[in-house]
């Protein structure tokens, strides 16, 4: 039997981890991302360099003219900094997924101790948007090294990658938790999802440039939206206002149903 | 019941070609063969993909970008379309990387995680015929991919004359090198953090060696560097080819890959010599 | 030294018209040093063929470092070794193609089925496919697995594994079979069945020479053993007589709490022939257990447990090194 004074002192034990559990989740991410912190930084710094010295200005030489009101670099950065964020979300969201539930079950133990499935969906989520963003700063800094950014409103094409990625992430992620034997498919995602992505996105030239039987993967894309939000921060691409208010309605519905499917499956697989 | 294999062995020892001593044993095959029945077991779309990476490229950068340039001018001064410009490079870049994934992050998984070296090399088997065996499985697939894409260079024109079949047996030259060296460089790596590091090397690499646009861009120092970088000769290579616009200069290429490939086949045996047989 | 056994039948093909030595394997003075750090240092010992051997001893002894030796895939610092007659240095893949090794951990090929792993192994001989594919369908049977041919290696018990590596290693029909810690980490059952496909191997003639640091294992499928530590040989000798020269018929184990163990084997003086105290018990080595036990309890000690057993291959590693095998 226990006492009511031994009972209000368990209840009190659960509470701290019911309020902070995500954090703990995201603690132990961010922890173990120590481990490749040396790859971290020198793609960092590096990606921005290679991307933008080579496309930005190499490729810019054999593209005459503007594109809209912009230069041919001006053009390119907001995607490729939303690109960025993208590469780095899709990343997170796979490998460590896949590892918490199979190469190295940490979840389960997570799980045995008072952390919920949905704490931890929340916590890796929290975790890769902390990855994101010192990621998406680096590459910002250069782009205005580079000239790439005529307005000052262009700095908010850090949130903006940032969202951009993390509504790709979700989407990956509500999926990566379903995998219960590896068979190849992160490569998969990364080469009938995430690299078709990039390249139909409109990042290296508008997508009406395309055939229309190759321009609605930019419309499903949520990195399409992501980039023409960038643009109309980075340089005021004029677009309608509500073609705007899709570029942020239709990521934000992406990642708020891949967050939900994510927290069910992984609450289901724990507790099944 | 059971009954307990009490075959005598009916089967001599293959001899060995002297010349290598005991690091071949003239059986690559057995390494090839063992190659070919494990991609019964993978997953078809992952073998698939490597087919379409070169393909997405052509269709995103050929055309949409290709309908903003007019002309791209070789090497030779020729004046070309800009997806007759990309597509023999999106074929080298593509060979090169097709050799790099086989041998290194599958040869590092190999040879750490599935410790399936060690089992061949516990038999008759030499580390020679190791590497020989799986950069000939490289090869081979690299082969079908390369001729995949040259089949829808053909249906884009791209390919502007006949040379451009010689560019088959040039992407396995490429690949060759790529796969050798990359073997080599593994066979030292101990993480995949380690691992990383070819990636770094790798992006540069792919976005500089003139295949977007020519070099001639940048500084004359940065084309000097470029040059040294074995993708620019592969793209250079296999451009000339389908292009049509032959020179003797091809051969410098045609060098520089034989060139590697020996250093590649020389250190990767050493190093397989050193890991498992000492 | 033990007279060898006749070399059994079935056992001189191979390598045409070359002559079978006495020993299958000598070793004399056999060192491997790694930098500062010696594995191996100075063993000899001999192997007759259709001997059944064994080198006991606890991790970090430098058992598989020898085995890599033997195995032809290690090269030695110093010493003399001979496989078949052969030196390993000059003719590794000629040793190694009449050798069939189980590596301590389980090296199949994960991307290949069960039935696959046999032939392409074969294959790496040089054994034309035919053959191969026949003895693959007779070494399943062997193994147990043949309703397994077509699983995925992934899919099989650990058992199953390592009976699917050992048919492996007798792909190519092997003259010595090399076993590094067979059924480390099984299940006691399936160790049970391994040891049965062992002891078939053995009753047919095959040489094995097994690493362990299981005293029952060795007891039970070895005609000889060497007990390493520290890279060097403790003793030597077949099981039964190894327990009678450096132990006592049983052994009485008596506990009595882990803060007193040490200060009631002061009052233990005179019981047994001589007593080992370890930090959770204190083993008193007599020929007749009983009696000890019953002078311990005369003389007003009571252990919480007791047990009397019979000595083992354990008992003979602690006298010789002060130390257990395991852990």
């Amino acid at each position: 039997m226990t006492t009511a004074v031994e009972r209000d002192a368990i209840i009190a034990a659960g509470s701290k981890p019911r309020r902070w559990g995500s954090f703990y989740v995201a603690e132990h991410r961010i922890r173990s991302m120590r481990a490749y912190l040396q790859t971290l930084v020198v793609t960092s710094f590096g990606n921005p360099l290679v991307y933008l010295f080579g496309l930005g200005v190499g490729l810019a030489r054999l593209v005459p003219t503007e594109i809209g009101h912009a230069t041919y670099l001006e053009f390119v950065a907001p995607a490729l900094l939303a690109s960025a964020a993208v590469t780095v979300a899709a990343e997170e969201c796979t490998y460590p997924v896949l590892m918490g539930f199979k190469w190295n079950p940490i979840f389960y133990a997570m799980n045995a101790a008072p952390i919920s499935g949905t704490q931890i969906v929340n916590g890796l989520v929290l975790a890769v948007g902390v990855r994101m963003l010192p990621t998406v700063g680096i590459y910002f800094v250069f782009m205005l090294l580079f000239g790439a950014v005529p307005s000052a409103l262009g700095v908010l094409g850090i949130l903006i990658a940032v969202f951009t990625g993390m509504s790709v992430g979700l989407l990956i992620m509500a999926y990566t938790s379903t995998i219960v034997e590896d068979r190849g498919q992160m490569a998969l995602i990364q080469r009938f999802g995430i690299m078709p992505m990039f390249l139909f996105s409109g990042t290296f030239f508008p997508i009406t440039q395309l055939p229309v039987y190759l321009q609605w993967i930019g419309w499903i894309s949520p990195l399409w939206h992501g980039t023409q939000l960038g643009r109309d921060a980075s340089y005021g691409q004029s677009e309608p206002v509500w073609l705007i208010a899709v570029h942020i309605a239709y990521p934000l519905a992406l990642g708020a149903f891949g967050w939900w499917s994510t927290a069910r499956t992984v609450t289901r697989r724990l507790n099944a | 019941m059971t009954t307990t294999p009490a075959a005598p062995s009916t089967f001599t020892p293959p001899s060995r070609g002297r010349l290598l001593g005991s690091i071949y044993a003239g059986n690559s095959r057995a390494v090839l063969g063992r190659g070919l029945l494990a991609t019964r077991t993978s997953n078809y779309w992952i073998i698939l993909s490597g087919f379409f990476e070169p393909v997405f490229y052509l269709l995103s950068l050929g055309i949409g970008l290709g309908s903003l340039i007019h002309g791209v001018t070789t090497t030779t001064g020729q004046v070309v379309s800009y997806q007759a410009y990309i597509a023999p490079a999106l074929l080298a870049v593509s060979a090169m990387n097709g050799a790099i994934y086989d041998s290194t992050w599958n040869v590092f998984f190999k040879m750490n995680y599935a410790k399936l070296y060690e089992g061949m090399l516990a038999t008759s088997i030499g580390p020679f015929d190791v590497a020989l065996g799986e950069i000939a499985f490289a090869l081979l697939r690299g082969l079908l991919y390369a001729i995949g894409f040259m089949v829808v260079m053909q249906v884009f024109g791209l390919n502007l004359a006949w040379t451009a079949l010689l560019a088959l047996p040039a992407v396995l030259l490429i690949a060759f090198g790529f796969a050798s060296l990359g073997m080599a460089v593994t066979s030292y790596m101990k993480t995949f953090q380690q691992m990383d590091w070819i990636n770094f090397v790798m992006l540069p690499m792919f976005i500089f060696s003139a295949t977007f646009y020519p070099i001639t861009v940048y500084p004359q120092a940065i084309q000097y560097i470029i040059e040294v970088l074995p993708l620019w000769h592969g793209v250079e290579l296999v451009r000339g080819l389908t292009t049509g616009s032959l020179s003797w200069g091809l051969l410098w290429h045609v060098l520089y890959f034989a060139v590697m490939i020996t250093i590649g086949l020389i250190f990767t045996t050493k190093r397989l010599k050193a890991l498992f047989l000492n | 030294m033990r007279a060898f056994r006749g070399n059994p039948a079935g056992q001189s093909s191979g390598l045409g018209s070359y002559p079978v030595p006495q020993a299958v394997i000598t070793a004399s003075s056999l060192t491997k040093k790694y930098k500062d750090f010696v594995a191996v240092d100075g063993i000899s010992f001999e192997v007759a063929p259709g001997e059944s051997f064994g080198l006991l001893g606890p991790n970090g002894a430098g058992k598989s470092t020898t085995m890599r030796m033997v195995g032809a895939v290690s090269t030695r610092t110093s010493g003399d070794l001979s496989i078949l007659g052969l030196d390993p240095n000059d003719h590794g893949p000629e040793i190694r193609s009449q050798l069939g090794v189980v590596p301590q951990q389980d090296n199949l090929d994960q991307e290949l089925r069960v039935r696959d792993n046999l032939i392409v192994y074969g294959r790496y001989f040089g054994i034309p496919a035919r053959q191969v594919a026949r003895r693959a369908d007779e070494l399943l049977e062997f193994a147990q697995l043949t309703d397994r041919a077509k699983s995925r290696v992934d899919d099989l018990s650990g058992g199953m594994k390592r009976r699917l590596t050992i048919a492996r290693a007798l792909v190519n029909d092997p003259r010595i079979l090399l076993l590094d810690e067979p059924t480390t980490g099984l299940d006691p059952q399936a160790r049970h069945i391994l040891w049965d496909r062992l002891f078939r191997l053995k009753e047919q003639g095959t040489t094995l020479v097994l690493t362990t640091h299981y005293m029952d294992e060795a007891e039970q499928l070895c005609d000889r053993i060497v007990v390493v530590d520290k890279g060097a040989i403790m003793a030597e000798g077949s099981p039964a007589a190894l327990i009678k020269q450096y132990s006592t018929r049983e052994v009485v184990e008596v506990r009595f709490g882990s803060d007193r163990n040490a200060q009631v084997a002061t009052q233990l003086d005179g019981i047994g022939e001589r007593s080992e105290v370890l930090p959770d018990r204190i083993l008193i080595y007599s020929d007749n257990g009983e009696a000890a036990l019953t002078r311990i309890v005369e003389r007003g000690l009571s252990p919480m447990t007791s047990l009397v057993r019979r000595s083992s291959l354990e008992d003979v590693f602690l006298r010789l090194t002060g130390r257990s095998l395991i852990e």
